[in-house]
This record gives C-alpha cells, structure tokens and sequence, in this order.
C-alpha cells in the first residue's frame, strides 16, 4: 500500500506524460503551443483535451512546427501570458534557435522535455542527447528519475522560471518514464494553484499604454553586458531552485535539492548519473552493500545551473568514481555530465578521486543491475589499488570496440 | 479611400530618426502602416530584416507603440502568439476587454522564403492579425542576395551576372496566390509609392476579422541601382509595366485597384531605370527580355480576367 505524504494528496497510477499535462492543467497556463512529437506527443495531446473540454482557460495553438512552437510560446510570454510548450528530440532541435532567445530575453518559459535519441539514424527511444545538447542555452535545466519528480518539478518550475526570469525545462527519459504507468501522487488543483501562484509580469506588450521594444539590435556597446546578466542569472537561479524546493517541501512534504544522494554518507565509490538509470543503480547499490561494497550514487537533478561546489564536495570524499552518460557529445575527449563534474573538482579540490566515464543507453539500448554492478567493481578495484581508471571515454552494453 | 485630412489628426508612432537609407520604401511602409491604424492600439512584431536593425538599436526605439522582434523566420508564429495571449487574457478578465490590433511585418525574404511555413501555418490557423510583406525583392539587408521573389533577369549578388548566366533565372514566386489559396478574408497587392492605395487596404485589413495579408512593392534603392529621390515612382512604374498588379481579394472575390497611368507601358520603362535590370538592355539578351515580357503580359491577362476587366 502506497502512502501519500501530502495529507491532501491522491495516489493515482499515471505514466510521465499523464502526469506532466496533469501538471500543466492544474498549472493552466494562459497560452500553450505545441506540435506533436514522438515521444512527447501525448503531453500536449492530453492537455489538448482539457482545452477541449473547458478545464483549462488556456488558449491552445497547434501550430506548424516546434520553431514556431517556441516563436509562438516566446511571443505570448512577452505579450504577458504565462506559457508553455513541450518537444523532444527534433523538435529541441528544431526550436535550437529560439531556444537561445527565450534565454537571452529573460522569460520565465516552461516546457515538458522528453528526452529521445537524435537522428541521425532515426530512433525514438529514449537517451538524453537532445538536452544535453541544448545544456548551453541558458536554460534551467531540470531531470527527473520517474513520474512524482516529473510531476513535482514541473510545479516547481514555474515558480523557478518566473523568479528567476530564466526559461525552464523538465525532462523525463523518453519512454522508460514517459510511457511508463507508475504510481504518483497527485495533489489536490487549489494547493497547486496556490504554490504556483499568479503570474504577473514586470511588463507586457499587451500593456499598450506603456510600450517598450523587445528583441532590438544589440551591438558591441551592450551585447557582451546582457550575456553577463543572463549568466549571472543562471549562477543567481541556484538559491531560487533551493528556496522553490524549500518551500515545496514545507508545502506539500517532498523534498528537492540540486541532486539526490543515496548512500553517500560513507560511500567509497560512486556513480553520478541523471535520470531513470538511477533506480536502476539505487537497486545495485542496496545488493552491493549487502556484500561488503561502499558503494553510492549521486543523481543530478538540476543539470543548468550545474551545481559544481556541492558535488565537488560531496564526490571528493570518495575514492573513485563514475560518471554515466546518456548522451555523446562527440568531442573527441569524454562525455558532457563527465566534463561538467571533472571542471567542479579541479577548481574546487586539491586533489580529486579517480574517476572514469561512461556512455550508456543511447537510443533506448537497455542498461541492467549487471552493467552497473560491472562498473562499482571496476571502481572498487580501482579504489584498492588493483586497476587503473581508465583514461579514455568507456562504452557500456555497445558491440562495437 | 483613406482621407488625408482625417488621417493627419492621429499621433505618429514611428518616429523619424531611424537608420533606414534615404529613399528606402521600408520606413514609409511601416509609417503608413501605423497612421491607417489612426489611434487603434496596435502591437507590432517583426521579422529581422532592416526595417527591424534600423529602427531598433538598442537602446534606441523608433517605435512608440509596443514592438517585438525575435528571429528572421517567425513574423507570423509571433504574432500568432501575442494574439493568443490578448484572446486568453481577455477571456479570463485578466485584461480589458478592449480591441488591438496585431501588426506583423516581414521583407521579402522573411516572407516568401524562409517565414512561408510560419506565415501559412498562422493564415491556416486564422488569427487575427495584418501581415505586412515589404516586398523589395530580394536580400537587402544581407546585401542583395536573390530570393523568391526577385524577378527573372534581375541581378543580385547570389544570381549575379556572368559569363554564362544573366541575372536570376527563375520567375518570381506568386505569393499572394498562395495566401489567396488559403481562403483568408483578404488579401492584397499595392505599393508604397500610393499612399491612398496602401492606407485604405490596411484599414481594410485591420477591420477585417480574421488573418490578413498584404504584399506591398517596396523600393530598395541601394538593391534596385536606382537615385533615392526617384524610388517611389519606380514602384508606381512597376504598375504602369504591369509588372506588379495592384489588387485586392476580399473574400475570394478580385478587384484590380490601380491601373497603369495611361497605356500598359514596356518592361523596358521599369528597367531602364534600375541597373539590377541594366544587362537585360543589351542586344544580346533580346530574346531574355523579350521572354520577361512576355511572361507580364501573360500574367497581367490572367489578373485582368481574374478581376473581370477588360483587355
């Protein structure tokens, strides 16, 4: 028996996508616009039918593309709508241009990303290529392990995204999550609409008797000045996302950080991964202990703004670990989640643990209990002295060396 | 018919002082624009092109009513968007109920090229909304790349002039066919260089509930190799070639509004003029222009008999 930890919440049984239109009918944005996508669809096919059957006051545009998908989504943001649209895969892609734009002009734009393989080959499944892709857009950047953190972040998110004047993603891993019935709790629409909030902008385009222009030329005099403020907007979003957290918890009882640690405390070796694998790996680890294994794991949750101190704190305590991607960035050297955590421990730590990358999983390819039990006692005998860290990016379950 | 006297009693809301060339058609349009908008609200969104550069360096407006620009090809999705949030905001009390009108602006090649599939999705969906397309037929602000809707012979800096090739080698694209093929409740053709023709479809258009669309001719000076004091009357020559019909359907029905001052004049008289069209003048290319011409007379009778006028 499930118990709920809101005392008002429900226990339904929902996939990712259910519980992401969920989110979006009880969040009931002025504006949603949105193109289908495999494995998205779903998302914006459900909500359609709120908007259908009147449960939603949202002005739904189906439009003709995901490049006009977020051109739309921008402009109505800036016209002083609260909005939001979800993709996957090609259709990020496909927005890639406007993605940086929402960025770069500050709004506090929420989209349900599910997260899928890009072409080429074509391939529907699930890994984390397209985000991962997208991780310099100045997007915040929120991954989630199963349907409740899919749920409970897109809620956040809109709070995190409106503070913050930072456009905000919640991804699930294509299929394994979004196509997957698992149970959630819901809350009730009022305490939902509370903890959201109303949405009031500092101006709108709407607001014609006080106009301003928006998107004008920026030229060598101001350019370089409005990058800085949105990167420091992103450095500032952390203590946004940790208060929204806060608050979420004392509201509705889950609580949220930067990353999820299990079995940290004395761990000795560690993997670092986002997304559903970490289930997989919480499952490893319980049998590992049971054998005498230290092992731990560290689950990112919000990837943009990487938070590089913490996880250099808590990963320099052990003595080697592992981080997993789900995406290749191709770069001749290691994969982008490695690169990320590798730069927070040579800039915050003396010295730093071994540690080894590997790529998993791309196109939906299986990762089991094995594969990753393989990697813990790779570390484990790199942490005794018996191997050596591979110095070189490690391929899991592919069949090409 | 816009009157003059009535229309000079409404505040100007593009200010002078923007950065476009003299004799550019671009800022007249936009001018014109807001000035048939008398003193309805209207929020103005734009493709990137120059009339968007020039009008908008920050942090400088020329704009005194609320513009919006976000990429090249999304004119239409932009504004698709604005008007879903006016219809969501006024349906939940959450705005006065009170009209505004939505303006988008677009050059040729943000309109016929790269923002077609943005500008039919937006027509197909039915906001309410005027497209304006500055049409000056080719790449201006890139510096005079050729697109869709650049002429056949005329030269531009990716269809140039050569040894084997004389100028670009397509016919333009019939855009206004296209949007009239999506059965909006009006579309136009005029041009810049009549203000009565362009303001009295404009306040058509915006009065007109529903998605709108006009393809105004629009001079580029620079683009076209043509004196800045002589642009406007390069576009009403446009008409007295026939090169450019300037007509209007409403609601599926044509109506020819201005005819060539006098007799249907050469091509040649619209060339002559412009040194984009000045190698179709040699000798040898006879037989190319005589093609062009041909290719106007034919259109020029299929618009007539659309119209229902006489040859």
């Amino acid at each position: 028996m499930v118990k709920t930890v809101f005392s008002k919440g429900k226990i339904v049984a929902k996939t990712g996508n259910e519980v992401m239109a969920e989110a979006m009918r009880q969040i009931a944005p002025d504006v949603v616009a949105a193109y289908p996508i495999t494995p998205a669809t779903e998302i914006v096919q459900i909500f359609s039918q709120f908007v259908a059957d009147g449960k939603v006051p949202t002005e739904f545009v189906a439009v003709e593309s995901e490049h006009s998908a977020m051109s739309a989504t921008i402009a109505a943001s800036v016209a002083g709508a609260r909005a939001m649209t979800g993709t996957s895969s090609q259709g990020l892609a496909y927005m890639w241009e406007m993605l940086y734009i929402a960025a770069g002009l500050r709004l506090p734009i929420v989209m349900a990303e599910v997260n899928r393989a890009l072409s080429a080959p074509i391939n529907i499944h699930g890994d984390q290529s397209d985000t991962m892709g997208a991780r310099d857009a100045g997007w915040i950047q929120i991954y989630s392990e199963n349907s409740q953190e899919a749920y409970d972040n897109m809620i956040q998110a809109v709070r995190i995204a409106e503070a913050s004047k930072l456009p905000t993603m919640v991804t699930t891993d294509g299929f394994i999550i979004s196509h997957c019935m698992e149970v959630a709790e819901v809350y009730p629409d009022a305490d939902v609409k509370e903890f959201v909030g109303e949405y009031k902008p500092e101006r709108a385009l709407l607001d014609y008797k006080r106009p301003f222009t928006l998107g004008a030329i920026d030229l060598q005099d101001f350019y370089f000045e409005h990058r800085f403020q949105l990167a420091q907007a992103m450095r500032d979003s952390k203590k946004i996302i940790l208060d929204v957290a806060s608050d979420f918890k004392k509201k509705f009882g889950r609580e949220y950080s930067f990353y999820e640690k299990y079995q940290m405390d004395d761990a000795e070796v560690a993997i670092v991964t986002i997304g559903s694998a970490a289930g997989t790996t919480k499952v490893v680890i319980d049998e590992l202990r049971k054998k005498g294994i230290k092992a731990g794991l560290i689950k990112i949750r919000v990837y943009r703004p990487f938070p590089a101190e913490e996880i250099a704190k808590d990963l320099s305590k052990v003595k080697a670990f592992a981080v997993l991607d789900r995406a290749d960035s191709c770069s001749g050297t290691f994969a982008p989640v490695y690169l990320d955590v590798v730069a927070a421990l040579y800039a915050n730590c003396a010295s730093a643990p071994k540690s080894e990358n590997y790529v998993y999983g791309l196109g939906g390819r299986e990762i089991s209990m094995e594969h990753i039990e393989e990697v813990y006692m790779k570390l484990d005998a790199i942490a005794k002295g018996i191997k050596k860290a591979s110095t070189q990016l490690e391929y899991i379950n592919v069949r090409i060396k | 018919m816009a009157n003059l006297k009535e229309l000079s009693k409404h505040a100007e809301r593009l200010t002078g002082g923007h950065r476009l060339c003299a004799g550019c058609g671009a800022g007249s349009v936009a001018r014109q624009t807001l000035i048939a908008a008398g003193d309805t609200p209207v929020v103005v969104v734009s493709a990137t092109g120059c009339l968007e550069v020039s009008t908008s360096v920050f942090p400088y407006t020329s704009w005194k009513t609320p513009f919006f620009h976000s990429a090249f090809e999304n004119s239409a999705a932009t504004c698709s968007g604005v008007e879903a949030a006016y219809k969501s905001l006024v349906k939940q009390g959450k705005i006065k109920d009170e009209p505004i009108r939505f303006i988008a602006f677009g050059g040729d090649g943000g309109t016929y090229d790269i923002g077609l599939q943005s500008l039919s999705g937006a027509m197909e969906r039915g906001h309410r909304m005027l497209y304006v397309c500055y049409n000056n037929e080719a790449y201006m602000n890139t510096g005079i790349q050729r697109s869709s809707a650049t002429p056949k012979g005329a030269t531009a800096t990716t269809s140039p002039v050569g040894k084997v090739q004389q100028g670009k080698e397509q016919l333009k694209k019939d855009l206004t066919a296209i949007i009239v093929a999506h059965n909006v409740p009006y579309a136009a053709q005029s041009i810049i260089g009549n203000w009565n023709d362009y303001i009295t479809k404009v306040q058509k258009a915006l009065n007109t509930d529903g998605p709108t669309f006009i393809n105004v001719m629009t001079p580029c000076r620079l683009g076209w190799g043509c004196k800045p004091e002589d642009s406007m009357e390069m576009v009403r020559l446009a008409v007295d070639t026939c090169i450019w019909p300037v007509y209007e359907v409403e609601n599926g029905k044509y109506k020819l509004t201005l005819k060539p001052r006098g007799e249907k004049k050469p091509v040649t008289e619209f060339f002559k003029l412009q040194t984009r069209f000045k190698h179709l003048l040699k000798p040898e290319n006879a037989e190319l222009l005589a093609s062009i011409q041909a290719d106007v007379d034919a259109k020029w009778d299929k618009m007539l008999a659309l119209c229902g006028e006489n040859k």
